[in-house]
C-alpha cells in the first residue's frame, strides 16, 4: 500500500516496521512530528514519551536498549548538544537491542538559533550514520539502522534535515515484524555497560575496530548508489540535496551516499577515477569534501557552494552556472524586484489571544533589560515590544540573568523562560542563582504547553504524548519554593494591571524572585471568545492598542481629524477576544461584543 | 503525463498546509508521483506560509525552480505577489481578495501596496488571473476556516481532475464533524470560479 507521508511521519512508520518498542525525545522543530505520529498511530505497539530534555531521552532509550528493547531517540540539531553527553557513552557500550538516534538539522535556520551541521557528531562519536533523501528512505533507513545497530553492536545515527522531515513524498508501506512481548532480566555485564576508565580503555579499541569493520561492509552495501551518465562531471552527494542535483544536473554521473559515516573509500576512489571532474555537493559544512580530499582525490565543493543556508535547486543552478559547470540561459532580473523587496514582511507574531502579550507589553513599558530563552516568547524581541535582549540556548536565560546580577549593572534585570523550557534546563540555573545569592526576576511564562514546537506536553501538564494518556502534573510554584526561592508571585497573564503589579513587586525584591505569569496558550484552551470591536466615536487614534502587537488590531480607513492619524479596527476573523488591547485603551473605545457569535 | 507544479501561498493560520496536503493527495490518487514541501517560519500564526506541490511522472526535488510553476493559489493578495518569480507567461493565478494587514503595516513600519500596483504586477507575470473573495464567502457559509477549501474548489475548473478524487482527499484531511461544510465550501468555490471564467469569456 502506498501513502504520502512527511519525512517525520515516515520515521515513525519506520519505527513501527523496524519493531522498535520505546521512543523518547524532546520537541524541537523540525523533529517533533516523529513522536507525535507514534503517539497518534502506533501507541499500541510503541511506548513513546516527551522526556524533560534530550539527554534524559537518550539515557532512557539507552536503558531500554540495554534491556533488550529496540529503541529510538528524536532530537532537533541543537538538542544534539544536550544529548551528546549520553550518546558518546552508548557508542562505547553498544547495545542488546537496536538503538537509533534521529537528529533533524535545520539548514536555512527556519526555527533554530544556529545552523550547526550535526554530521560532525558522526565523526566525533564514531557512530555509523545514515542520511535519507525522502520519506521512503526515511522509513527504510530506520529499519536499516536497527539492522546495522544489532549487527555491529552500536547505536546508529540518522541525520535528516527540515527539507526531508517536513516534505511529503510517496511511501510504500510494509508490516511490523514479530517482536517479543517479554524481555529477560537485565544483563549484568559490567565490562560492557560500565564505562569506568579501565573498561572504557577496552571499549575505545572496540569502537575503532568497529568503524573499520563497518567501512569494509559498506563498500558492497546497496546503501550507496551510482547513477552513470556523462562522465565529464561526477558528483558525490547525499540526502535531499541529491534530488536537487538530479534537477540541476540531469546529465551528470552521481554517487549518492546513503551512509555518510564512515565513507566507502574504495567506492569513492573508483568513482573519482572514472570521471573527468569531481564535485562534492553538500549543504552546510565540507564534511564529505574534506574526507574525500584526505584520500588524495582532487575535488571541488565549498569553493562553489558556500557553507551557509540551504542549497535549493535555484541557488544550486545559479552557483553552477557561475562556476561554468552547466550551461543555461541566465534568468534576467524580475522587473518588479523593487516592489517585491519593498513588500511588508510577515514575521511571526504572538497569536491573537496569546498569554505572553501582556508581559512583553509591561516589560517594554518598564524598560528593563531582559535575558531571554527559547520558545514563542522570543517573539517579544520583535517590534513593537523589543523586550527580549538576549537568547542563545535552552535554559540559558536564568544563568545569563545570574551573570548580569554578578556584573552589578545599574538597573534591575529580568529573564523570561517558558514552562517547558524551565523543566528542560531551567531548574539547575535557578538553584544556582538562589544558592549563590543572585538578584533578579525570573519570569516563568506558564502557558501550559510546549507551544512553539506544536503544543506538546511537559511535566507541568497532566497528560503525555496524547491527551488520553494521563501523566503526573508537577506544579511550578511549590517546586520553585522548594528550590529556596523566597519571593514567588503568580499572576493572571490576561490581566495587564495584575501583570504590571507583579513585575513591580518582584523588581523591588533584593534577591532571586520568581514571577509566574499563568495563562493558557490559545491552542491549549481552544476557547476563543467573540471578537471585540472598536467604537469609532470613542477612538482618538492614539495607537496605544498597536503597542500590544496583535495581528487582529489593524489600521482603519477613518482618520482622527485632530491628529491626522488613522483610527484602529479589529479584524473579527482574527480576534480571539482576550481583551488585552481593550485594557490598554485610554478611552474605552475597544468594546466587548454584544452578541456571542464568532465567525 | 504532463508534470504540473503548484504553489499555495498564505498567511499562518489560514490553512495553507492543509490545502497543500489535499492537493498532494489528489495528485497521488490521480496516479502521479507527488512531492510537496512547505516553507514557513516558526510553528505559529501570522507569518507567510508557502507550499510547493509537484505532480509528475517522477519527481526529484520537492520544490519547483523559478519560472516553472503552472498554478499559483494565494490566500491573500500580497502573498500572491511574493511568488511571481516562480511563474511564467503560461501560468494561472487564483487568489483570495481578502487582505490581511501585516503587523508591520499597523505599526507604521511598512505600507500595503495599492490594488492597481498588485494587479499590474500579477498581470505582467502570468496569463490567467482570477480572484474571488473567499474569506467573505467562508464567513457567509459559516466559518472563516473553510476559506482554503473554497479556493481549492476555485482552482479545479483549470485542472483535468476527477471531482470524486478531490472529495475523497478532502474527507481524509478534515475532521469528521467538518466534512460536510468543507465539501460545501469546495463546490461553492468551484461554482464561483466557473461563473468568473464565463464572465471573462463574455
Amino acid at each position: 500500500m502506498k501513502e504520502i507521508l512527511s519525512g517525520n511521519e515516515a520515521f515513525a512508520r519506520g519505527a513501527y516496521e523496524a519493531g522498535i518498542q520505546v521512543v523518547t525525545g524532546y520537541p524541537g522543530t523540525p523533529s517533533s512530528e516523529i513522536i507525535k505520529t507514534i503517539g497518534e498511530l502506533y501507541s499500541e505497539d510503541i511506548y513513546s514519551e516527551w522526556s524533560t530534555n534530550e539527554k534524559v531521552a537518550m539515557d532512557a532509550a539507552a536503558g531500554a536498549a540495554y534491556s533488550g528493547r529496540r529503541s529510538m531517540v528524536t532530537t532537533k540539531q541543537v538538542g544534539m548538544n544536550v544529548l551528546s553527553d549520553s550518546l558518546l557513552y552508548t557508542v562505547y557500550t553498544g547495545v542488546e537491542a537496536g538503538l537509533v538516534v534521529v537528529t533533524a538539522d535545520d539548514p536555512g535556520l527556519f526555527s533554530s538559533q544556529n545552523e550547526q551541521d550535526n554530521r560532525w557528531y558522526s565523526r566525533l562519536a564514531k557512530i555509523p550514520t545514515l542520511e535519507p533523501q525522502d520519506s521512503q528512505e526515511a522509513k527504510d533507513f530506520v529499519i536499516k539502522g536497527i539492522e546495522i545497530s544489532e549487527k555491529f553492536d552500536t547505536p546508529v545515527l540518522i541525520r535528516t534535515v527540515m527539507r526531508v522531515s517536513h516534505s511529503k513524498t510517496i511511501v510504500e508501506l510494509g508490516e511490523r515484524p514479530e517482536v517479543p512481548k517479554e524481555v529477560g532480566k537485565f544483563p549484568r555485564n559490567i565490562p560492557k555497560y560500565n564505562c569506568t576508565a579501565m573498561y572504557a580503555k577496552e571499549m575505545h579499541a572496540k569502537v575503532e575496530k568497529r568503524i573499520l569493520d563497518i567501512q569494509e561492509w559498506l563498500e558492497t552495501s546497496d546503501l550507496n548508489k551510482i547513477e552513470w551518465k556523462d562522465t565529464k562531471i561526477g558528483i558525490i552527494t547525499a540526502g535531499v540535496v541529491h534530488t536537487y542535483v538530479r534537477d540541476v544536473f540531469p546529465n551528470a554521473s552521481i554517487l549518492k551516499l546513503g551512509m555518510i559515516n564512515p565513507l566507502p573509500k574504495k567506492l569513492i576512489k573508483d568513482f573519482a577515477s572514472k570521471v573527468d571532474q569531481l564535485i562534492i555537493i553538500e549543504e552546510l559544512d565540507p564534511v564529505l569534501e574534506e574526507q574525500v580530499k584526505a584520500l588524495g582525490i582532487g575535488a571541488q565543493g565549498k569553493d562553489i557552494f558556500p557553507p551557509c543556508y540551504e542549497l535549493l535547486p535555484d541557488r544550486m543552478k545559479e552557483l553552477s552556472l557561475k562556476a561554468g559547470l552547466i550551461k543555461a540561459e541566465k534568468v534576467p532580473e524580475n522587473k518588479y524586484r523593487k516592489l517585491l523587496d519593498s513588500l511588508p514582511t510577515r514575521s511571526p507574531v504572538f497569536c491573537p489571544g496569546c498569554p505572553h502579550r501582556s508581559s512583553f507589553y509591561v516589560m517594554n513599558k518598564l524598560k528593563v533589560p531582559v535575558a531571554g530563552d527559547i520558545g514563542c516568547y522570543n517573539l517579544g524581541s520583535m517590534p513593537p515590544f523589543n523586550a527580549q535582549h538576549t537568547m542563545g540556548a535552552m535554559g540559558a536565560s536564568i544563568g545569563v540573568l545570574h551573570g548580569i546580577s554578578l556584573a552589578k549593572i545599574p538597573e534591575n534585570a529580568v529573564c523570561t523562560i517558558g514552562d517547558s523550557t524551565f523543566f528542560h534546563s531551567g531548574m539547575p540555573p535557578l538553584v544556582n542563582m538562589v544558592h549563590n545569592g543572585g538578584r533578579g526576576v525570573v519570569v516563568i511564562m506558564d502557558n501550559s504547553s510546549t507551544a512553539m514546537t506544536g503544543h506538546q506536553d511537559n511535566p507541568g501538564i497532566d497528560w503525555s504524548v496524547t491527551k488520553d494518556r494521563k501523566a503526573k502534573k508537577i506544579e511550578i510554584e511549590p517546586l520553585v519554593r522548594a528550590m529556596g526561592v523566597e519571593k514567588v508571585v503568580t499572576v493572571n497573564a490576561f490581566k495587564v494591571k495584575e501583570v504590571k503589579a507583579g513585575f513591580e513587586e518582584c523588581l523591588k525584591f533584593d534577591g532571586t524572585a520568581v514571577l509566574i505569569a499563568k495563562g493558557e496558550c490559545i491552542f491549549v484552551s481552544r476557547k476563543p471568545k467573540p471578537a471585540f470591536t472598536v467604537n469609532r466615536e470613542k477612538c482618538i487614534a492614539c495607537h496605544a492598542c498597536f503597542e500590544v502587537g496583535c495581528p487582529a488590531v489593524a489600521m482603519d480607513i477613518v482618520k482622527n481629524e485632530k491628529n491626522g492619524k488613522f483610527k484602529a479596527k479589529i479584524d473579527p476573523t482574527l480576534c480571539n477576544g482576550c481583551s488585552v488591547c481593550s485594557q490598554v485603551c485610554p478611552t474605552g473605545a475597544i468594546e466587548p461584543p454584544e452578541s456571542g457569535r464568532r465567525v | 503525463m504532463k508534470d504540473i507544479n503548484f504553489i499555495i501561498a498564505g498567511v499562518g493560520g489560514q490553512g495553507t498546509i492543509l490545502a497543500s496536503d489535499i492537493m498532494a493527495e489528489v495528485g497521488m490518487l490521480a496516479g502521479y508521483d507527488v512531492k510537496k514541501t512547505d516553507v514557513l517560519g516558526l510553528a505559529i500564526r501570522g507569518g507567510s506560509v508557502i507550499s510547493h506541490i509537484r505532480w509528475g511522472e517522477k519527481v526529484d526535488a520537492p520544490m519547483s525552480m523559478r519560472g516553472k510553476v503552472d498554478y499559483l493559489l494565494a490566500f491573500e493578495p500580497i502573498e500572491a505577489l511574493r511568488q511571481i518569480e516562480f511563474l511564467n507567461r503560461g501560468s494561472t493565478i487564483v487568489f483570495n481578495e481578502y487582505k490581511i494587514s501585516p503587523v508591520t503595516v499597523s505599526s507604521g513600519l511598512a505600507t500595503y501596496p495599492a490594488d492597481n500596483v498588485i494587479e499590474k504586477a500579477l498581470k505582467d507575470s502570468a496569463k490567467n488571473i482570477y480572484s474571488i473573495n473567499a474569506t467573505n464567502k467562508a464567513v457567509e457559509i459559516g466559518s472563516v476556516k473553510i476559506m482554503n477549501v473554497i479556493l481549492l474548489g476555485a482552482l479545479t475548473p483549470f485542472l483535468d481532475t476527477n471531482m470524486e478524487i478531490w472529495e475523497k482527499a478532502i474527507k481524509k484531511f478534515v475532521p469528521e464533524k467538518f466534512k460536510e461544510i468543507n465539501l460545501k465550501a469546495f463546490h461553492t468555490g468551484r461554482e464561483m470560479m466557473k461563473v468568473k471564467i464565463k464572465e471573462k469569456l463574455v
